[in-house]
């Protein structure tokens, strides 16, 4: 089933019996990004193959298509061996494809019963639904899973673990052949984490083919038989896990040639302009220290989900932090609202530019200037002219195409209104700008242009914290990294020698990063 | 072009009132004359003043349905002190009012700002709330003509070419005007409702803002309240009853977004005059009056039919192309 692929690690012979489910030479483009390069992926029954890859490399497509979501520009899918496709979700869950997602996805006022069968639940004769029927099946699916569940319980009064039960008992209820587990223990404690190890067990037990997809190694080596890689959304390696170590893994993951030109850098740092000390939040972050200087990039790394981006709002004020301080040019500053950090230098660029940023039923000028307002009136009111002034300087500097500034920004196209968005933190004048995945979803040209604009801003002056997931971006932009990894610093580097090595063990924890 | 757009949306609004006043003249030349418009103008006045208030509320994603309420309830307590103690000076009755309902908006703002109640259904409980309470300062009695004093009356009345009623209204709108285009509160309540996220993160606090529109909404509702109690010269529960639904609608036929961020002093202003065109033609071309909300419901549903489909046309989502990835 598995192409064979020059660069393919583990055993090539896989003398078993037959995948429950096969996808051949799959690819999938999105309008500018190339999402699947003809992957190949297998999954057998009674086994648990683990799907490896960075963010980006086209995991979560492929859990689309196989639930239905998404349909394949190429290649083919087989089920038990025969050429089948799945055109809309309810083809998937009829095949017996079933997916339990990060965020499970389940009705929280309806009851554990109900989202067990929702779609299919029992009958009376009279075509109403038999709620007794219900309810003593439920009970049983909950068994099989080993929860202790009344079926009757409304399901916002469970805690995620026993949503995961519930959404189990609901695949195992529609006769689910295929379990896809996307990331199932991110959210959960210790002791969760070990249920669902268990019910993985059990599942496999009965004879399901599990995919299960994680960034933690630990978790792969405990339970997975098998495991997939993908790289960029290309296979890069398939086999058994028996065969392979976790150096194997990582290698396969990172291992690239980083052909993204990056735009070269003068690197000049200057002085200290921002310090952070001690900054915790009750769930999402604990204890980050780290300093920012004039004229540099900082590159914070990490896993989706490590608090990189819950840390960037706190310190820019849109939630508060329990404790901590921030040390603007050495002088103690409070930041309570994202209006205090504004006027403070501190600007945050969301990660989703389109829905945190952009009013698109707002003209251009008036999106670029509603930060700066207070800068753009006398007396109390705004002074339109000066405003365009503001606006239009941002716009020729940032090359935006636009028919005229009073335009609706939703009238642009997508690359102009992220112009239009960056030009909105710009005109603040900030110190400090944090860019939250600059490059995300565009492709490769603008990434380019993005690179080089941030090159140029650090060449300003100004201090640049980049928050990215993107392993050649963060060794390409960065003159110092920091990566996180489940609301902590788990370590901070110098670019001088760092490795993709390094920072994909400091993110996913692997032993102790050189 | 945005305004253009816009300014177009108000144009075709403006064509259409037009364009109704022209086909009744041609029946009725005497409704076209300039001072049959202006008396529809001085009987459209409060509808209008209303509709500019409740723009702020509905620009940012919000509801105002207690503005009659509030207005009535006003009105009940100046006519009921200008009664009891005529020697208070109108200004400061009318200063009372506008403090009045300012302050009757800010239950509302406070309720869905620190509350979190859902604003249709905050302003559902104090338009119940404000009804009620005119029935217990009034005692269910009514303030007649004969108990209000003449200069209470006479104000809304004292013409200086217009009516002082309209001049009032000029200046509302005016005012708003230089609001809702000159001030970064006008501009705070476009960015809350437009793209409440993104306006945190610019700096703006939306909670406060949308208490901003709802004692705003109010101030002008107790104005309102004064003025409808003297030119009708009389107070009593049920006055303005139901009347909130027509400022809404103003504001709906005038193109102000029931989703919030878009709508424009012009907008609201042509669609509290295209109803009241039509409340005063009916009578003219000899409609029962009764046609006058099925008249006015099919405008709303006309109006909001267009503004979707404008709306529409621009909507695209391209900002996340590949947001599949990962």
């Amino acid at each position: 089933m598995l192409s064979s692929r020059p660069e393919r690690d583990g055993p090539t012979a896989l003398v078993d019996a037959p995948p429950v489910l096969a996808l051949e030479g799959i690819a999938k483009s999105f309008p500018g990004v190339k999402a699947l390069d003809g992957v190949a992926l297998a999954l057998y029954p009674g086994e648990v193959t683990a799907l490896v890859g960075e963010n980006g490399a086209g995991k979560s497509t492929i859990v689309k298509i196989l639930t239905g979501i998404h349909q394949p520009d190429a290649g083919r899918i087989l089920l038990e061996g025969a050429e089948t496709a799945f055109p809309t979700a309810e083809a998937a869950a009829a095949a017996g494809v079933t997916a339990i997602h990060q965020e499970t996805v389940l009705f929280d006022d309806l009851s554990v019963a109900e989202n067990i069968f929702l779609g299919h639940a029992p009958r009376t004769r009279w075509g109403l639904i038999d709620w007794r029927r219900m309810n003593a099946e439920a009970r049983e699916m909950l068994a099989r899973v080993g929860a202790t569940i009344a079926p009757e319980t409304r399901l916002r009064d469970l805690g995620i673990a026993s949503k995961h039960l519930v959404a189990v008992a609901r695949a195992l209820s529609i006769e689910a052949r295929v379990v896809i587990m996307d990331e199932p223990t991110a959210a959960l404690s210790h002791k969760e984490i070990e249920e669902l190890y268990e019910l993985v067990e059990r599942l496999r037990a009965e004879g399901k083919a599990i995919l299960f997809i994680s960034h933690k190694f630990d978790e792969i080596f405990r339970i997975a038989d098998r495991y997939t890689v993908f790289r960029d959304g290309a296979l890069v390696g398939a086999g058994h896990m028996a065969d392979v170590t976790e150096d194997d893994l990582v290698r396969m993951m990172v291992g690239r040639s980083i052909e993204a030109i990056f735009p070269v850098r003068a690197h000049n740092v200057g002085d200290e302009v921002l310090r952070v000390v001690g900054y915790s939040h009750p769930t999402e972050f604990a204890d980050i220290n780290f300093t920012l200087r004039k004229g540099e990039i900082l590159g914070f790394y990490g896993l989706v989900g490590a608090g990189r981006s819950e840390f960037m709002q706190a310190l820019f004020g849109v939630t508060e932090p329990a404790k901590g301080a921030v040390r603007i040019d050495g002088k103690v500053a409070v930041i309570r609202d994202p209006a205090q950090a504004i006027a403070k230098g501190i600007v945050y660029v969301p990660e989703d530019r389109g829905a945190q940023g952009a009013i698109r039923a707002m003209p251009i000028f008036q999106n670029i200037t509603l930060p700066s307002l207070a800068r753009t009136s006398k007396d109390g009111f705004l002074r339109l002219a000066e405003e365009f002034a503001l606006a239009r300087r941002y716009a020729t500097r940032l090359d935006l195409r636009a028919a005229a500034l009073d335009q609706e920004l939703g009238q642009l196209s997508g690359g102009n209104q992220q112009k239009v968005v960056i030009a909105k933190w710009l005109a603040t004048r900030p110190r400090v700008i944090i860019l939250d995945e600059p490059t995300k979803g565009i492709d490769i040209g603008s990434k380019a242009a993005v690179h080089e604009f941030m090159a140029e801003l650090a060449a300003e002056g100004l201090a640049v914290i980049m928050v990215s997931s993107e392993i050649p971006e963060i060794l390409g932009m960065s003159d110092r990294v920091i990566v996180m990894r489940e609301g902590r610093i788990a370590g901070e580097y110098e670019r001088a020698g760092l490795t993709p090595e390094t920072l994909v063990r400091a993110a996913a924890g692997i032993g102790e990063a050189a | 072009m945005a305004d253009r757009l816009l300014r177009s949306r108000e144009m075709i609004l403006a064509v259409a009132i037009g364009a109704m006043i022209l086909l009744i003249s041609l029946r009725f030349p005497a409704f076209a004359e300039p001072a049959n418009l202006g008396r529809v103008f001085n009987d459209t006045a409060i509808l209008v003043m209303l509709a500019l208030g409740q723009m702020a509320v509905i620009l940012t994603k919000s509801i105002d349905l207690s503005v009659a309420a509030n207005l009535a309830l006003n009105g009940m307590v100046v006519a009921m002190l200008n009664s009891a103690f005529p020697g208070i000076p109108i200004p400061a009755l009318i200063l009372l009012a506008i403090l009045l309902g300012a302050a009757l908006g800010a239950v509302n703002g406070l309720m869905v700002w620190k509350l979190d109640i859902p604003p249709i259904v905050a302003t559902l409980g104090t338009l119940t709330i404000y009804r009620g309470l005119i029935f217990v300062v009034s005692g269910g009695a009514w303030v007649n003509a004969h108990e209000m004093s003449p200069a209470f009356k006479d104000l809304p009345r004292a013409a200086l070419g217009l009516p002082a009623l309209s001049w009032i209204a000029l200046g509302v709108i005016g005012l708003a005007w230089l609001l809702y285009t000159r001030t970064a509160t006008g501009r705070a309540f476009h960015a809350v409702g437009g793209n409440a996220n993104a306006a945190v993160y610019a700096g703006i606090d939306t909670g406060r803002t949308r208490f901003a529109a709802y004692v705003l909404s109010g101030a002008i509702a107790g104005l309102c309240g004064y003025l409808w109690v003297a030119r009708y010269a009389v107070a009593y529960v049920d006055i303005a009853g139901g009347f909130e639904l027509d400022v809404i609608a103003a504001c709906v036929i005038g193109g102000v977004s029931i989703a919030g961020g878009i709508g424009s002093v012009a907008g609201a202003v042509l669609g509290a005059l295209f109803l009241g065109v039509i409340k005063n033609a009916l009578p003219v071309v000899n409609i029962s009056p009764f046609w006058q909300l099925a008249i006015s419901g099919s405008a709303i549903i006309i109006a909001v039919a267009f503004n979707a489909r404008a709306e529409r046309r621009k909507g695209r989502v391209i900002l996340r192309t590949a947001e599949h990835r990962a």
